[in-house]
């Protein structure tokens, strides 16, 4: 192979084909990222909720779903949503686009769920014990003492589902739905070249994670340090 | 005047019975100290009275009002029942003034001012006024126990539950909290303390039950339990931890 054209090709592509790669592809994919998980944190802790749930049934249904969102590959989840359910669901009038961001949805909540149930379970006992035996209910011990505790645990690991979605948006182009992945598979459809705009989609999705990923890591130390629950109070006063 | 009646009380986890029918009945103003081998039953017998473990056979009546009844709204009585665990349990996330004016804000309605001052008022009866701000993660073992203590206290409960409350702490800060409990004993309040610090049993009970098997095996003054056990599970638990 001739590597000598690689870096003038990547910059003739770039120049050409720029809008391409940020307009539409990196559009698309930060909106299936942004949708799939805004509205997959919703629904995973609506699940996650229900996962807690007093009712056998329903704890036994939650678990059929988080078994099967997490024991089948997305790619299939995605075939199913894409070319099974539209024509099931006919009545819903809804894009391609809208039932793959549905079903990235779907997965989403099923792993957030999972986040959050264990984020909560990791709270000490003790600690409901403790205000259960102040007298206080079932819901005000969540909301005041268990759910403040459990962000901590997390926030965190929503970073990182943040970014493996950021990822596996890229499945998208499966159907050509316009995201990062699919203008890679549209500039090199125009150019027959496969390197140079697969570096390309490679430096914008590392120029998006990377940062991510250490905002993470650096959230996960602070929340790690307990006395970080201090500076939080000393913000609150000073309001 | 009876505060607190167990009848019949039956508590198993799993195949294992952990209470086989205790009948106790506790008197207010009273101190009754529960010593016993681990394993015994006595800190699942203290954790029935507030229903933090549900008995599955008989009935807790607490001030006459029979609490294992299904429509009872446990919450409002667990609120005259103050509780200290052998873990502290005090609310990281909240500063030690927090921690004290949480309940009392949210279930009594006190407003913000009144439980403040209410707060100082008790951290300085155990030496914590200093710790107002601070977080709980700065506090000693022992400091944390204090401020569970108070935090318990701050309800204004009718009696208090200890389970075990020195027995997670470094032996050093064995005294202050027992100071701390010795202080409230003196207030007229009723306590109801798991301990194996035998020699506070003896110095502040009124009463001292001998909890083995799953059942009140033997009880009575401090005095008689300790220098004259009949039973003879607890002339051997004595022999062991004196």
């Amino acid at each position: 192979m001739d590597f000598s054209l690689f870096l003038p090709n990547m910059v003739k592509l770039w120049t050409k084909y720029w809008h391409i790669f940020l307009l539409e592809g990196l559009k698309n994919t930060l909106i299936l990222t942004c949708i799939s998980v805004a509205l997959g944190t919703v629904l995973g802790a609506l699940v996650a909720m229900a996962k807690m749930s007093k009712s056998k049934i329903i704890r036994f249904l939650i678990s059929i779903y988080i078994e099967v969102i997490r024991g089948t590959p997305i790619l299939l989840q995605l075939y199913v949503f894409y070319f099974v359910l539209p024509n099931v669901f006919t009545f819903m009038k809804l894009s391609p686009f809208m039932w793959v961001s549905i079903a990235l949805c779907v997965n989403s909540a099923a792993y957030v769920s999972e986040v959050i149930r264990s984020g909560i379970q990791a709270v000490d006992k003790g600690q409901a014990e403790a205000a259960r035996s102040l007298g206080l209910s079932e819901k005000q011990t969540m909301m005041k003492i268990i759910l403040p505790q459990a962000v901590r645990n997390i926030l965190p690991a929503l970073g990182n589902e943040f970014i493996m979605m950021l990822k596996e948006t890229s499945l998208a182009s499966t159907f050509f739905l316009g995201d990062l992945m699919t203008s890679y598979q549209i500039v090199k459809g125009a150019t027959m070249l496969t390197l140079e705009p697969m570096t390309i989609i490679a430096i914008i999705y590392l120029c998006m994670t990377f940062p991510l990923s250490k905002i993470v890591e650096r959230f996960e130390k602070k929340m790690a340090n307990p006395n970080s629950y201090r500076k939080h109070k000393k913000l609150n006063k000073a309001k | 005047m009876e505060i607190i009646k167990t009848v019949d009380l039956h508590k198993s986890f799993g195949d294992l019975h952990v209470l086989v029918g205790v009948n106790e009945t506790i008197h207010k103003g009273e101190v009754v100290s529960i010593i016993g081998p681990s394993g015994g039953g006595k800190s699942t017998f203290l954790r029935c009275l507030n229903l933090l473990e549900k008995p599955e056979q008989g009935q807790i009546f607490f001030n006459g009002q029979d609490i294992t009844d299904k429509n009872v709204n446990i919450d409002i009585h667990r609120q005259k029942m103050g509780m200290v665990f052998q873990q502290f349990n005090v609310f990281p996330h909240l500063t030690v003034a927090e921690n004290i004016t949480l309940a009392p804000k949210l279930l009594k309605g006190m407003s913000e001012a009144d439980a403040n001052a209410m707060a100082k008022d008790l951290l300085a009866r155990v030496g914590l006024l200093d710790k107002y701000d601070e977080m709980p993660n700065n506090l000693s073992g022992g400091q944390k126990q204090r401020l569970a203590i108070v935090r318990a206290m701050a309800m204004e409960p009718e009696v208090m539950l200890f389970d075990e409350p020195t027995s997670a702490l470094d032996p050093e800060m064995v005294g202050e909290v027992l100071d701390v409990i010795k202080e409230l004993v003196k207030t007229g309040m009723t306590c109801v303390i798991v301990t194996h610090e035998m020699r506070f049993a003896e110095e502040v009970s009124d009463r001292v039950l001998f909890i083995a098997d799953g059942n009140i095996l033997e009880q009575g003054t401090p005095a008689e339990v300790f220098h004259n056990p009949k039973h003879p599970r607890l002339q051997d638990f004595l022999k062991k931890v004196l």
